[in-house]
């Protein structure tokens, strides 16, 4: 056992934990997170992506000491005072989602995709893009159509600000 | 997961000395296929080195024609590299095609290639253009650097640093995935420069990646898909396994060759 330390959703945490946990679960077992799903454990499905240090990785697919003293970012810290954040508000606008069960996966996926595409991102890039992470609902159609109504809207607002 | 030790180094030499001193130990770099392997009890290293906070092993440079990659440049950075996109543009492609975007963000060139999969992407991009594969205790030119599946010509606790070549004239890489996995079915990496014409081939052979030197010398008289033509490829050393038969790969090697010097222009 060691004490694991980071930065999770903007607040200092620690905990024990063995060398051998994986980050997903340090956020679930000791922090209580339990929005990062955990899916296929065989790192393909991407149930599990979190942001480490601002990039979208697989929480399953890391240790939580590689993790230590890094900042992470779940679907827990996405929405902002009670708003939810423009994916996760695109998502329930155009029924991105069935079981819900990849939607916190895809919902970290796709901010990523966003931030480094912005509003220029076409269909084509966010089916490409999504290829780390497995729907067994919805055929994909409706989630695709929530990244691209979320980067339209973040985009235009990020053209508004300037 | 069994059991294991997590040490974190912040030089090569504090690797070094800890995987020395480790029982059994193994080097982590973005853990991408180690992590995995270890999830499925097929590895249980009793000591993981996390060579990820090692500034010195990131960045990429370009001095001339001369590209170096630091091995812990992840896939992500290769493809999003103005430097490489200019210099190979080949392989910032190939990069951004290795698995998917999370994958890219934590996966590394000097781990690929320490693990040297027989469907890896990058030792077909490593033999064709010729790479040098720096290590912290040597040099290894990439035709001697990658032996058999699974297996390189790195010591234990060898630590890869760099790889470096020079930009080819033209080059391109295309691959056949799996359907399912994404990994290469076969993938193929032409490469012309000053030294004339190499093929990679990775995902085919049963002994991992090698150079298809028929067709090098094909291409290297007339660097044209149908100079391929003429060309055969033996299907005695390709894999054949539930996705594919040997014949089957053999032909992939052919059609993927073709349209690797096609796009290569």
């Amino acid at each position: 056992m060691a004490s694991i330390s980071m930065t999770v959703n903007g607040r200092e945490v620690s905990g024990d934990a063995e060398d051998r946990t994986l980050l997903v679960e340090f956020l679930r077992n000791n922090l209580g997170l339990t929005g990062t799903h955990v899916g296929c454990d065989t790192s393909q499905c991407g149930a599990c992506v979190v942001h480490v240090d601002g990039e979208a990785v697989k929480s399953c697919t890391m240790l939580a000491a590689q993790a230590a003293g890094s900042a992470v970012t779940t679907i827990e810290g996405l929405a902002a005072g009670g708003e939810l954040h423009p994916v996760q508000k695109a998502f329930h606008e155009n029924h991105g989602l069935q079981c819900g069960f990849c939607t916190p996966g895809m919902i970290m996926a796709a901010t990523d995709m966003i931030r480094r595409h912005g509003a220029s991102l076409d269909e084509k890039t966010v089916r490409e893009e999504l290829e780390g992470n497995i729907c067994r609902c919805t055929g994909y159609h409706n989630i695709v159509k929530s990244i691209l109504a979320a980067a339209n809207e973040m985009g235009g607002a990020q053209q508004a600000a300037e | 997961m069994y059991k294991t030790n997590y040490h974190r180094a912040s030089s090569v030499e504090e690797a070094a000395s800890l995987i020395a001193g480790a029982d059994d130990g193994k080097l982590l770099a973005g853990g991408q296929t180690l992590i995995p392997t270890m999830k499925q009890r097929l590895a249980a290293p009793s000591d993981v080195v996390d060579l990820r906070h090692i500034a010195d092993l990131k960045g990429i440079s370009v001095a001339g024609s001369q590209v170096t990659i630091g091995a812990g440049t992840t896939h992500a950075d290769v493809a999003n590299s103005a430097e490489i996109r200019s210099a190979c543009p080949a392989l910032a492609d190939l990069a951004s095609h290795i698995g998917d975007p999370h994958v890219r963000n934590m996966g590394t060139i000097g781990g690929s290639i320490a693990n040297n999969d027989p469907a890896a992407d990058y030792p077909a991009a490593m033999v064709a253009l010729g790479a040098t594969i720096h290590t912290n205790s040597r040099e290894i030119s990439a035709d001697d650097f990658f032996v058999g599946m699974f297996e390189t010509a790195l010591n234990d606790g060898e630590i890869i640093t760099a790889v470096s070549f020079n930009a080819p004239e033209k080059a391109a890489y295309q691959k056949f995935p799996n359907p399912a996995s994404r990994y290469a079915m076969t993938g193929v990496f032409v490469a012309k420069g000053a030294g004339g014409v190499r093929v990679g081939v990775t995902g085919a052979g049963s002994d991992g990646v090698f150079r298809a030197t028929d067709m090098e010398a094909a291409l290297g008289a007339n660097f044209s898909g149908g100079a391929l033509d003429a060309t055969s490829v033996d299907s005695s050393g390709m894999l054949s396994d539930l996705h594919g038969s040997s014949d089957y790969r053999a032909n992939l090697v052919k059609v993927m060759a073709r349209r690797a010097v096609e796009a290569a222009g």
